[in-house]
């Protein structure tokens, strides 16, 4: 069959490939030619290199070593790359990851189909399609984050679809999914398939129940392929009767050796009476959504006890009901004859808990995370390392007990978080969904480990899962739907009740019973076949490579949504500025005042009492207790009290008269330089004025006059009162920090949480991602302009003199700047932590200290002053204090926008040109 | 003993969290010696190289007398403009201050006309106007009087001031500035990296696996604020020994180990807020603009910027529930005036309670805010 095909029969030739992640070679010198029009299976343990080879097929990574051609180009050129990106999809694994939580599932839709250029009526017939015959249709405003597992898979698969893709990757796209959910899964994609025969589907799964489907199969071990072909060669090739025996058979001796068959002595019911758990009508609501209905069941000490269900059926909240971590709304549960209570720390060292999704800590290494949880069970220190190395080798992970565990595959973290929860040796373990994602070879030996705690240690196993011949395994399942408990008894008593020959039959017939069926129709799907694709090729070859304002609008919109969402964020965004306005605008006050000083006044005549009457009427001090010593004068400046003390010598008076030369001292505290300056002035003002009246009274004759005179004006702030001056500078604060870290969190968000590889693997260019993103962010900046301005005019009472024009467009020129600044932080931090950081530093900084706020850039001195030259915001703030107080327009403050202008696109063009197309 | 051991091994781990994020690494080391130094050597004092025009309509003796008055550090040489291009100069901000001497401005004086000098000032650079105007006005005005002086004498009794500037005998804006920025930047880091840690684990689901160990709310949030307390205090003492100290030359009266141990209290009562922030905010992103609306009210009104006594008395107050507040009041105290423990104690025993109330108050709201949010 293969030697029939030609070269153009292959989507997808690799040669050469090798990848690796820092010292780990994920993939060695791989030679692979994929055949089109087919579905092709990847099949093969966790870690040996699955899911790179699929993200360097999809371009979602950089090819580091080796060449690999996609729908005949070259996936290293990035022409190719951005012509053949609308031809692929790209489902990456895990459930859902590169979907939105808070967005619906219309809107989601919405946002991959703008994503591709398709028209508003072409979106909404084929959103409509695709959710009809996936049976989404009914929930098209549920946002995703409250869907179930396989619905998110399904939606993945919409999303993925929604542009006629020539070739559909899926990366472990049913893992976790429950059996009905699975099998409507694969009947899609086949009907797809039927439609569009010549769409050609790589898939990676770990279900090999599944593999059996597919047309041809590639099986990967450490890197390498051991054999490719269709499920019948491989039969041929191994003499095995099924795909997972085939599998086995395939891999090295080595690997071999540790796989032997389960065997499952039976529970002996006579033996064990203790029960380990009980659960009398335990029920969840949250809010009307009743999650689990009065749930009871008993399990035995020792027993092994199933949970079988559809996803999102009220199994997890059960079991975190029964580890504490939720209280329930209804209802009791005992864990070893004790009330399952939060507060209790003793029964918590008996259970072991893993939850369906990893948790463990992504920044410690394998080792690292064993050796902590040990020690938070308080294990004893000498029993930890050989307990850690114990564990390592039972689960496999010996061979990356220093890796991270974020880069490793799913697989392997599962068997981590397995690990993990059975480091100190649990009486009860309760399982989610351990064994999702993990590969067959891992999963009996998971499965003969259990059974040996069970049977040997008595351990009582408490598991969910998905896989029906582990459910077999179990003593007794219970069926789970919609928050009840259908059916709880020997999984071969259910065969019997049902007349069943699988468990999976039994399981969907009780699902039917229970009309789930109903719910989620497979309805034979009619994609729009040639049509589309006709327009997807013309559509692709034309406009990919210019500036789509369709593509940048999605993530615009996208944005938009999410910050409607999140009305806390969006309101506190708003708001928040006109606080901060508050806050800043009273409190900072530049007329120093009401300081306090005291006098040492070892003269005591009333000619010393007069000089110190004469500071205290001033009305810039408040005078303290008079000093009696230098002891005191010394403790009560350096307490603080304090900021000025005078001192009058004895004889002062008697000098005066004579006219003999004389000194008062006056002591400041120099402690905040500004305030001291200020005080100098007053304090030398004080004694002129002092000097002035005396020289009058005593001697008659009048100086005040003086010899010439000064009229001071103070321009465009009359009255030298710091609001006219300070709040105009608080606008462009404000401006700055807030925008700047929501569109710097904003990226860095979609880095973190995996969404990122949308824009690695659709036809979005780096342009449109940034500028995209950061439109809604330059409104949500000129909102918040127009309310601090309205808010400044009215509340603070700052008129504005100037041209308002001039300002607005200062503001948005501004706003651009704040938030490119933003995109430029998020291009270098991979966590929000870095990125809020990076944000603060780089703004509240630059924006309080050096751009004018307090100091006129033009005094500043150093490397500051050459950072307020630059920034942005010392041009903002001179042309806001203009408008403000000076009443400047346009063209009397040009010369300031055009630096500013200059520093907003420069910044926006420099952070689009360092972005990373694809993932390194 | 288990419940130490919980803290200290949940701190450790903290730390290698921080340990393997390069970018955060950069960024700390950044804050604590390149921010300092550049925000400690920007600020002038608050007359510093003032831009000053004159408008000479005399061309006598003594107006070049005055002109020649002003000159550096103060004020910068002044430009001799017309008075047609004093009103433009102003607009645009070229000078702060201009000076106009009028015509016939000697023989007035000597005549005994007492003729008006006009000084216009550019009152928005409020720091620089008020000084800078008393300023001038005392060098006008004493230049003026020495000219007369040689004429005819006078009978101003000779008082003199003798001012004596104590703890920072120069009035070096370095001094404060560094240590300012110092308190600023230990502030900020410490509530970011508490809370933002606190967030992740909620946001990675790492948060839900230690609620089922043996582990209390209290001992989490106990390890995050030994273990980000710590790295704050580690990067402070590095940044006072070798920046302030070192690169800066500042002279520290004070005793360092109260002054750190003031700051250990400091950081118990930042990394409690930090906590109580991530309690508030669901999200990252919320979390960061709580960081601004909180941090940046508090890094201004903590009287690190522009003195406390002059603030509207209602900040003053709302201002002491900030921790800020105290640290910096205590700062000054110790580190400039050589305040002993006897004079900063109440200061510390605020901090303590702001930390403690802060601390009991997440504690408690601790698991029912994980749990919601499971």
């Amino acid at each position: 069959m293969m030697s029939a095909l030609t070269e153009n029969h292959f989507v997808a030739r690799l040669k050469q490939v090798s990848l690796s992640y820092g010292k780990t070679l994920a993939l060695k010198e791989i030679d692979l030619d994929i055949p089109a029009g087919c579905m092709v299976g990847l099949i093969g343990p966790d870690g040996v290199g699955k899911s790179s080879l699929m993200s360097l097929v999809a371009g979602a990574r950089a090819i580091q070593k080796g060449r690999i051609e996609v729908l005949g180009g070259d996936m290293a050129s990035v022409s190719h790359r951005t012509g053949t990106c609308p031809n692929i999809a790209y489902m990456p694994q895990g459930l859902g990851k590169n979907l939105y939580p808070t967005l619906s599932i219309e809107e989601n839709l919405q946002f991959f189909g703008r994503l591709f250029g398709h028209g508003v009526a072409e979106r909404r017939r084929r959103i409509d399609e695709l959710t009809v015959s996936t049976g989404l249709h009914l929930f098209l405003d549920r946002p995703v984050g409250k869907l179930s597992g396989g619905m998110k898979q399904k939606l993945g698969m919409c999303c993925a679809l929604i542009h006629d893709p020539e070739l559909l990757i899926l990366d472990e796209p049913t893992t976790g999914v429950d059996p009905l959910a699975r099998n409507q899964f694969w009947d899609l994609i086949s009907h797809i398939r039927n439609q569009r025969p010549d769409m050609s589907v790589i898939v990676s799964t770990a279900y090999m129940g599944e593999a059996e489907r597919f047309d041809w199969l590639v099986v990967m071990d450490a890197g390498r392929i051991l054999a490719t072909g269709t499920p019948c060669d491989l039969y041929q090739q191994t003499g095995a009767g099924s795909l997972e025996a085939a599998f086995i058979a395939l891999l090295p001796e080595e690997q071999r050796r540790g796989y032997h068959a389960v065997v499952v002595s039976p529970f002996s019911t006579s033996e064990e009476q203790e029960i380990a758990i009980e659960a009398h009508d335990l029920s969840m609501h949250f809010g009307d959504f009743v999650a689990v209905d009065h749930v009871n069941f008993s399990i035995r000490r020792g027993e092994i006890f199933g949970f079988i269900g559809s996803n999102g059926c009220g199994k997890s909240t059960t079991m975190k009901m029964l580890t504490g971590l939720l209280p329930a709304s209804g209802g009791k549960a005992w864990l070893f004859g004790h009330e399952v209570n939060s507060h209790d720390i003793a029964s918590r060292r008996r259970v072991g808990y893993m939850s369906q999704s990893f948790s463990l800590y992504s920044e410690l290494t394998v080792r690292q995370n064993l050796v902590l949880h040990a020690r938070l069970f308080n294990m004893y220190e000498v029993e930890i390392p050989p307990r850690v190395e114990e564990m390592l080798l039972r689960f496999g992970l010996d061979k990356v007990p220093d890796a991270m565990p974020g880069s490793l595959p799913l697989g392997i973290r599962q068997r981590l978080s397995l690990a993990v929860a059975m480091v100190h040796k649990p009486e009860l373990l309760i399982l989610d969904e351990p064994t999702s994602g993990v590969d067959p070879i891992a999963r009996e030996n998971f499965w003969q480990l259990m059974v040996d705690l069970a049977r040997k240690d008595k351990i009582t196993i408490f598991i969910s899962t998905h896989f029906m011949n582990e459910a077999e395994r179990c003593d007794r399942i219970s069926l789970m739907h919609a928050g009840k408990v259908m059916v709880s008894d020997e999984p071969s008593e259910l065969l019997k009740k049902c007349g069943a020959g699988t468990l999976e039959q039994v399981f969907i017939e009780y699902m039917k019973k229970a009309g789930m069926a109903a719910i989620l129709p497979v309805v034979p799907f009619s994609p729009p076949a040639i049509r589309s694709v006709a327009s997807g090729t013309g559509w692709a070859s034309g406009l990919r490579r210019r500036f789509s304002m369709s593509r940048a609008f999605s993530y615009t919109l996208r944005e938009w949504l999410e910050l409607r969402r999140d009305r806390v964020r969006g309101a506190m965004a708003l708001i928040g500025c006109l606080i901060l306005m508050f806050v800043i605008g009273y409190g900072i006050n530049m007329d120093v005042n009401d300081l306090s000083y005291a006098v040492l006044d070892r003269d005591q005549t009333i000619l010393s009492h007069d000089y110190s009457l004469n500071l205290s009427g001033s009305g810039y001090f408040t005078e303290r207790p008079p000093l009696t010593s230098y002891t005191e004068l010394d403790q009560r400046m350096r307490s603080g009290e304090l900021s000025l003390a005078i001192e009058i010598l004895p004889g002062f008076a008697r000098d005066v008269q004579r006219g003999k030369p004389i000194q008062i001292a006056a002591w400041i505290d120099g402690s905040m330089t500004m305030r001291a300056e200020v005080i100098q002035g007053y304090v030398q003002g004080m004694h002129q004025g002092w000097l002035k009246n005396i020289t009058k009274d005593h001697f008659g004759q009048d100086v005040t006059a003086g010899l010439a005179k000064i009229e001071t004006r103070f321009r465009y702030n009359p009255d030298v009162m710091s609001m006219p001056s300070i709040v105009p500078a608080v606008i462009p604060i404000l401006m700055l920090m807030i925008p700047c870290m929501l569109t710097a969190l904003s990226v860095v968000r979609e880095k973190e949480l995996g969404s990122m590889i949308n824009f690695y693997v659709t036809p979005v260019t780096r342009a449109e991602f940034l500028l995209g993103k950061q439109l809604p962010y330059i409104i949500l900046a000129m909102l918040n302009f127009l309310l601090m301005l309205v808010l400044a005019v009215t509340i603070f009472g700052v008129p504005m003199t100037g041209s308002f024009t001039a300002l607005m467009l200062a503001a948005l020129i501004f706003s651009i700047f704040s938030t490119g600044f933003g995109l430029f932080a998020s291009i270098f931090t991979r966590s929000q932590i870095a990125a809020i950081f990076a944000t603060m530093l780089g703004t509240m900084l630059p924006a309080i200290e050096f751009s004018g706020l307090l100091n006129p850039v033009s005094t500043l001195e150093g490397a500051g002053k050459i950072i307020g030259e630059v920034y942005p915001a010392s041009h903002f703030l001179v042309i806001s204090r203009g408008v403000f107080a000076k009443a400047l327009g346009m063209h009397d403050l040009g010369a300031f926008f055009w630096p500013m202008l200059l520093a907003a696109l420069g910044i926006v063009v420099l952070s689009i040109l360092l972005l990373k197309k694809q993932d390194s | 003993m288990s419940r130490a051991s919980n803290i200290y091994q949940l701190g450790i781990k903290e730390l290698w969290s921080l340990w393997r994020d390069p970018i955060m690494l950069v960024l700390i080391i950044y804050t604590f010696s390149v921010a300092i130094y550049i925000a400690a050597t920007a600020i002038p004092d608050s007359l510093h190289k003032a831009a000053i025009a004159i408008v000479d309509e005399d061309g006598s003796p003594l107006s070049g007398r005055i002109i020649s008055a002003f000159y550096p550090p103060h004020f910068m040489a002044p430009v001799l403009v017309s008075l047609k291009e004093v009103d433009p100069g102003m607009d645009a901000g070229k000078f702060t201050f201009a000076l106009d001497i009028p015509p016939e401005f000697q023989r007035d004086v000597l005549a005994g006309g007492i003729p008006t000098i006009q000084l216009n000032v550019d009152a928005t650079r409020m720091s620089q106007a008020f000084i800078g105007s008393s300023y001038i006005e005392q060098i006008v005005l004493s230049e003026v009087n020495e000219f007369v002086q040689r004429y005819r004498g006078s009978a101003v009794p000779p008082v003199e001031l003798s001012m004596r500037v104590r703890f920072n005998p120069s009035l070096t804006p370095v001094w404060f500035g560094s240590l300012m920025e110092l308190v600023s930047n230990l502030t900020m880091l410490s509530v970011i990296l508490t809370g933002a840690a606190l967030i992740r684990e909620r946001e990675h689901g790492t948060i839900e696996h230690l609620l089922v160990m043996p582990v209390t709310p209290g001992e989490i949030m106990l390890a995050k604020v030994w273990s980000m307390g710590l790295v704050t205090l580690i990067a402070s003492i590095f940044s006072l020994s070798f920046i302030v100290q070192g690169l800066l030359q500042v002279p520290i009266e004070g005793s360092l180990v109260l002054f750190f141990f003031s700051a250990a209290l400091h950081l118990f009562a930042t990394t409690s807020l930090g906590i109580s922030m991530a309690m508030l905010a669901r999200t990252m992103p919320q979390f960061g603009l709580l960081v601004v609306l909180i941090l940046l009210p508090m890094d201004v009104l903590s009287g690190g910027t522009t003195p406390r006594e002059s603030m509207p008395e209602i900040a003053q107050y709302i201002m002491l529930l900030a921790p800020t507040t105290h640290f910096v009041s205590i700062a000054q105290a110790v580190l400039f005036r050589g305040a002993g423990f006897e004079v900063v104690w109440p200061q510390m025993l605020a901090l303590l309670l702001i930390g403690s109330s802060l601390f009991v108050l997440s504690r408690h709201r601790f698991r029912k805010i994980i749990s919601t949010l499971a």
